[in-house]
């Protein structure tokens, strides 16, 4: 008895022990990051998804543009406050001076119809002294010699990532280094998502790409370096060191916005060299990996199945936090650090998560500074009060968790296929009808259902393809819809169903039957392959055309076999999005451009008129506004375009998402958008405050392991109790036996 | 010996030429060149002639396995399965469609695989066997009685339910370990107790069951009646003699997954942020990357060759009437 009580004992001093000397570290046991980080001035942020590409004439997905906007200086920017988004001066000096040609060569003036204009000059002058972050492409020896653009096995033996080499350096940014990377747009060995449509707009890009891949081929074996420099491109010239032309086909406005992106952002040629040596591409060491840029940070961690790491460029300086934004800004405090240098964080720690509950529960405990949310979330986060304003929880607002909203500029649609017979029609009567088929479709989904029920309210109805805070979108009534909607005390409402079922009988569908052959409508829905929650918003999808007796037959598919029935027309109606490259009516309504459809498209550019709509009045207003500065006169063309994408309804409008996300109280100057990217300068946090916040939200709880432990120990108790009494029991089995022997 | 596995690594060869045929065949019936060209390079603006030039570069602009237009042997070498296949026989396992080297990948995805699997398979293996042992000694007791009924309660349990109840349990309302993570060296340890730990015990009730069935049976044999006829006690006939003879099942489950702990686990390595081989192969499954899913169901099939190769060795180590030829 006394060897028992001493067994029981034994774990109850370990744990003590174990508690004991656990309990004497101050750093919260759970926390995800080396002590030595704490309370430094470091910003937590998450990535689910792995980046593809570095390279910025690659990279153009958000999941790489995180990383790159933070690294590479295109010429233009955004402004960070003002709304509706504004470009402004990046690198640059000033915005770009535009200068128009006609085909003789002469210039014209600036309100000269777009017709006239053969060719547009945009000249861009970048400040002198800005510098490249330290990179060893640029170190030389104290003869002036390359130190690594030549590198032998030898050398190559030690190094294994980038940040092996012993000596880095920087230089000055120059304009050939923005016309480098121009002409990268066309190099063989990298793949440019944007080169199709540049090669249309930049002069000789086409061309060009041809004679590299000429020179390409003919470098000697084992020379990986193709020198651009020796190469002219027509559209893009050096003027001088600070100085460079992009020479545009006709005239194109939205150029600017696209010189606002990383695709025009400098590569300095040492690089280009440095990154081709078979040596270091065989280690995985190369510029889609390791950017080099003049931005206010750059990438010293990549492990993009684990972390990636910013740090701030130490060769950054000259930019500051903006000193005006709009009404309202400044009582949110976004104009406190007004005029201050940027930026304020010294380091970015970009962790990946894959899945959903770890990344929600660490911003929970502090370990993430902000944070999405996700439907199962939801209700835990966000609240709907008063006019149905959403904010967050009271428990949210007990951390000083706060919730910020944006409307993303992007839309969800459901397409019809113009050239379907029943939806498209064929000739002048079909079309007239599947228009007023169409058109009644449009008024049964409900939309503001479907916002609700699957979107959690974070969704607006669209009325056009045109999303919030885009130039030519228009709110309220003049916003409305009127073939789908009415403006009821104050307010849209959806016509009843009574009108839409009007409609399906004009249409020679009366209560859903062909009055023709007198068959039910029978009409199809082309999905990707979706998981077990995607059902229930296929039969929400279902009973919303039931409304009108019409079956929808759901025809469910991967992707890939998605996209190859939209390419080849053989989808009747689908369903897919869009996210706007920039704040352009133009870059939603060229969606729906004749010319641009997927079926027999002619614009020798990738299409994406999905739905191959095609309407003479449509396109021509298209042609029109598409090369016009954004006016009163081009926001009218808008109005008349929507009007007639709404007479005509080629897609059912959908809705544009809501962005909301939760920042911890200690995460400063947010601005949500989602058309610039290199937003992380202008962010603040208070380290001292997260530091605290962390250790009163993390108190490790101990009692369940003594708990455990002890639940063990008392199991042992009656293990042992049989444990003997097998024995002494078995010995006195043996002990009878041998009496019984014995007798 | 020797000719034994010189032979078996022969027969090894025409397995894997199969393997990577079918995982060829089965990637090419869902996903064509062009779709993999479209995956990579995003869906706007992307136009036919950057398809054909991405596969062009990546040698996916070939026919697939019989090239027609090719003379003699260049029929079938210069076909898309040729060139994508033979060169992993000498491990040159190419680059992947992001442009990066895959046996780099591997190497430095090796070791934060191997850091879970390796606790998880020594102290599962010990858990397992122990837990069996004890039920096999109170066999026919209340403690063999509520142990298979703890077993079967741990294998009735899906492991997704082990991970997010752990991480909520001992992470998120206890404080006493990071919910997911990683870092290299012995920094690992913190984030890798709450995975190994579950790990385990989400093994446990399949494990210790199928032990504890292999010394039920070994306990039912002739040499055990004679060792207890000698009068040896419970506990050293089962330690001594049970355990001993029971080493060739126990082999034949746990010595074939060794060399695969290197491939480490899909789910456990997602939810924990583990920057391991599962998570590489679960990406490229996503990014239908076919260079990695290659790669890795041949590094898969030759690990689990090798598997049984050790299995087939260590048999003749714990059985001397076992030999090899």
């Amino acid at each position: 008895m006394r060897a028992m009580k001493k067994n029981v004992k034994t774990p109850w001093v370990l744990v003590l022990c174990v508690a004991l000397l656990l309990g004497c570290s101050e750093a919260s046991w759970n926390s995800p990051y080396q002590d030595q980080d704490s309370g430094k001035n470091i910003l937590y942020n998450v990535f689910s998804e792995r980046p593809k590409h570095l390279d910025p004439v690659q990279s153009y997905s958000s999941n790489e543009i995180q990383f790159t906007a933070q690294i590479y200086q295109p010429p233009l920017q955004y402004h960070y406050l003002k709304r509706p988004f504004t470009l402004i001066p990046a690198t640059s000096v000033d915005m770009p001076t535009i200068q128009y040609f006609d085909h003789a060569g002469n210039q014209l003036p600036d309100n000269v119809p777009a017709d006239e204009i053969a060719v547009s000059i945009y000249e861009i002058t970048i400040k002198p002294g800005i510098l490249y972050q330290p990179h060893p492409a640029f170190a030389m020896n104290e003869q002036g010699q390359w130190l690594y653009h030549h590198l032998n096995e030898q050398m190559l033996a030690s190094i294994d990532k980038l940040f092996d080499f012993e000596h880095i350096s920087t230089r000055e940014l120059t304009a050939a280094d923005y016309v480098y990377q121009i002409k990268r747009l066309a190099h063989p060995n990298v793949h440019s998502p944007i080169y199709g449509l540049m090669a249309d707009y930049i002069f000789g890009l086409k061309e060009y790409a041809d004679v590299l891949r000429t020179a390409n081929a003919a470098l000697p074996d084992g020379e990986g370096y193709l020198d651009l420099n020796k190469y002219p491109l027509e559209g893009a010239q050096v003027i001088d060191t600070y100085t460079y032309q992009v020479k545009i086909r006709g005239k194109y406005p939205q150029f600017m916005y696209w010189l606002a992106m990383p695709f025009f952002a400098p590569i300095p040629w040492e690089a280009d060299v440095f990154y081709s040596q078979k040596g270091l591409i065989d280690k995985n060491v190369t510029l889609d990996w390791y950017p080099v840029g003049t931005g206010p940070y750059m990438l010293t961690e990549n492990n993009p199945n684990l972390r990636m790491v910013l740090e701030k460029n130490p060769n950054f300086y000259g930019e500051f936090y903006p000193t005006e934004g709009m009404p309202g800004d400044a009582e949110l405090g976004l104009l406190d650090n007004a005029g201050e240098p940027l930026p304020f964080i010294d380091k970015v720690i970009f962790t990946r998560e894959r899945e959903s509950i770890p990344r929600w529960n660490k911003f929970l405990q502090g370990y993430y500074d902000a944070s999405g949310i996700g439907s199962d979330s939801f209700d835990q986060a966000v609240q709907l009060v008063g006019q149905g304003e959403a904010t967050v929880t009271d428990d949210m607002a007990q951390q000083g968790i706060r919730l910020e909203t944006a409307v993303a500029v992007s839309t969800y649609y459901v397409g019809f296929n113009m050239l379907d017979p029943v939806v498209g029609g064929t000739d002048g009567q079909s079309r007239e009808s599947a228009r007023k088929l169409r058109q009644a479709i449009s008024i049964a989904v409900d939309y503001e259902e479907f916002i609700s029920i699957f979107a959690n309210g974070r969704g607006l109805p669209a009325q056009s393809p045109i999303s919030p805070g885009i130039p030519g979108y228009r709110a309220g009534q003049e916003g409305m819809n009127p073939v789908v909607y009415d403006w009821v005390d104050n307010k849209l409402q959806r016509k009843p169903i009574a009108v839409a079922k009007a409609l399906l009988a004009e249409a020679g569908y009366p209560d859903g039957i062909d009055q023709e052959t007198g068959v039910p409508l029978v009409l199809y829905f082309d999905v990707t392959a979706r998981g077990s929650e995607d059902r229930s918003k296929l039969d929400w999808m279902r009973k919303q055309f039931q409304k009108l007796n019409i079956q929808l037959v759901v025809r469910s598919t991967d992707y890939n076999r998605f996209q190859d029935k939209i390419r080849k027309g053989n989808a009747q109606i689908f369903e897919w999005g869009w996210h706007a490259d920039y704040p352009d009516a133009e870059n939603f309504l060229f969606l729906l451009h004749g010319p641009q459809r997927k079926v027999g498209n002619s614009s020798g550019n990738s299409a994406n008129n999905a739905a191959n709509y095609d309407s003479a009045e449509y396109n021509k207003l298209f042609e029109q506004m598409n090369n016009m500065e954004d006016s009163p006169e081009r926001r009218q063309i808008i109005d008349e375009m929507v009007h007639i994408l709404r007479h005509d309804a080629p897609w059912l409008w959908g809705y544009h998402p809501k962005d909301y996300s939760l920042y911890h109280a200690w995460f400063q100057n947010v601005k949500p958008n989602r058309i610039s990217n290199n937003n992380i300068k202008y962010y603040k946090i208070d380290a001292a405050l997260r530091e605290q916040k962390r250790s009163e939200w993390n108190v490790p709880v101990l009692w369940p392991i003594t708990a455990i432990i002890f639940a063990m120990g008392l199991c042992l108790i009656p293990a042992i109790n049989t444990y003997r009494r097998r024995e002494s029991s078995a010995g006195v089995s043996v002990a009878a036996s041998k009496l019984q022997g014995n007798n | 010996m020797l000719s034994y596995i010189v032979r078996r690594i022969l027969y090894a060869i025409p397995i894997l030429i199969g393997v990577n045929l079918i995982t060829f065949a089965l990637f090419f019936v869902v996903n064509t060149p062009d779709d993999m060209a479209r995956m990579q390079l995003g869906i706007k603006y992307v136009t036919p002639e950057a398809i054909e030039k991405w596969k062009q570069d990546r040698g996916y602009d070939k026919p697939l396995l019989f090239n027609k237009e090719a003379q003699n042997l260049d029929q079938i070498t210069n076909t898309i399965f040729f060139e994508k296949s033979m060169a992993m026989f000498v491990f040159d396992f190419g680059r992947a469609d992001d442009g990066r080297d895959i046996g780099q990948e591997i190497k430095s995805r090796m070791m934060p695989s191997l850091a879970i699997a390796l606790p998880v398979f020594v102290l599962g293996l010990i858990v397992y066997i122990t837990f069996a042992l004890i039920m096999v000694f109170f066999r026919a007791t209340y403690i063999d009685f509520w142990g298979v009924v703890l077993c079967v309660a741990l294998m009735s349990i899906s492991s997704l339910f082990y991970i997010i109840g752990g991480q909520f349990l001992i992470s998120k309302m206890w404080h006493l370990v990071p919910i997911s993570g990683y870092e290299s060296g012995l920094d690992a340890a913190k984030f890798l107790i709450l995975p190994v730990i579950i790990g385990v015990i989400s093994s446990a009730g399949a494990s210790s069951r199928w032990y504890r069935t292999i010394f039920l049976e070994e306990m039912g044999k002739e040499y055990v009646r004679t060792a207890r006829a000698k009068g040896l006690s419970e506990h050293i006939v089962l330690f001594k003699h049970v355990l001993r003879n029971a080493l060739i099942p126990i082999l034949t489950g746990a010595v074939v997954v060794i060399p695969l702990l290197f491939l480490g686990s899909l789910i456990v390595e997602s939810f924990f942020g583990i920057p391991g081989l599962g998570s590489y192969t679960i990406d490229a499954i996503n990014s239908q990357d076919f260079s990695v899913v290659r790669a890795m169901v041949f590094l898969g099939s030759m690990l689990y060759i090798i598997g049984l190769i050790f299995t087939d060795i260590s048999y003749t180590l714990v059985d001397p009437r076992i030999r090899l030829a």
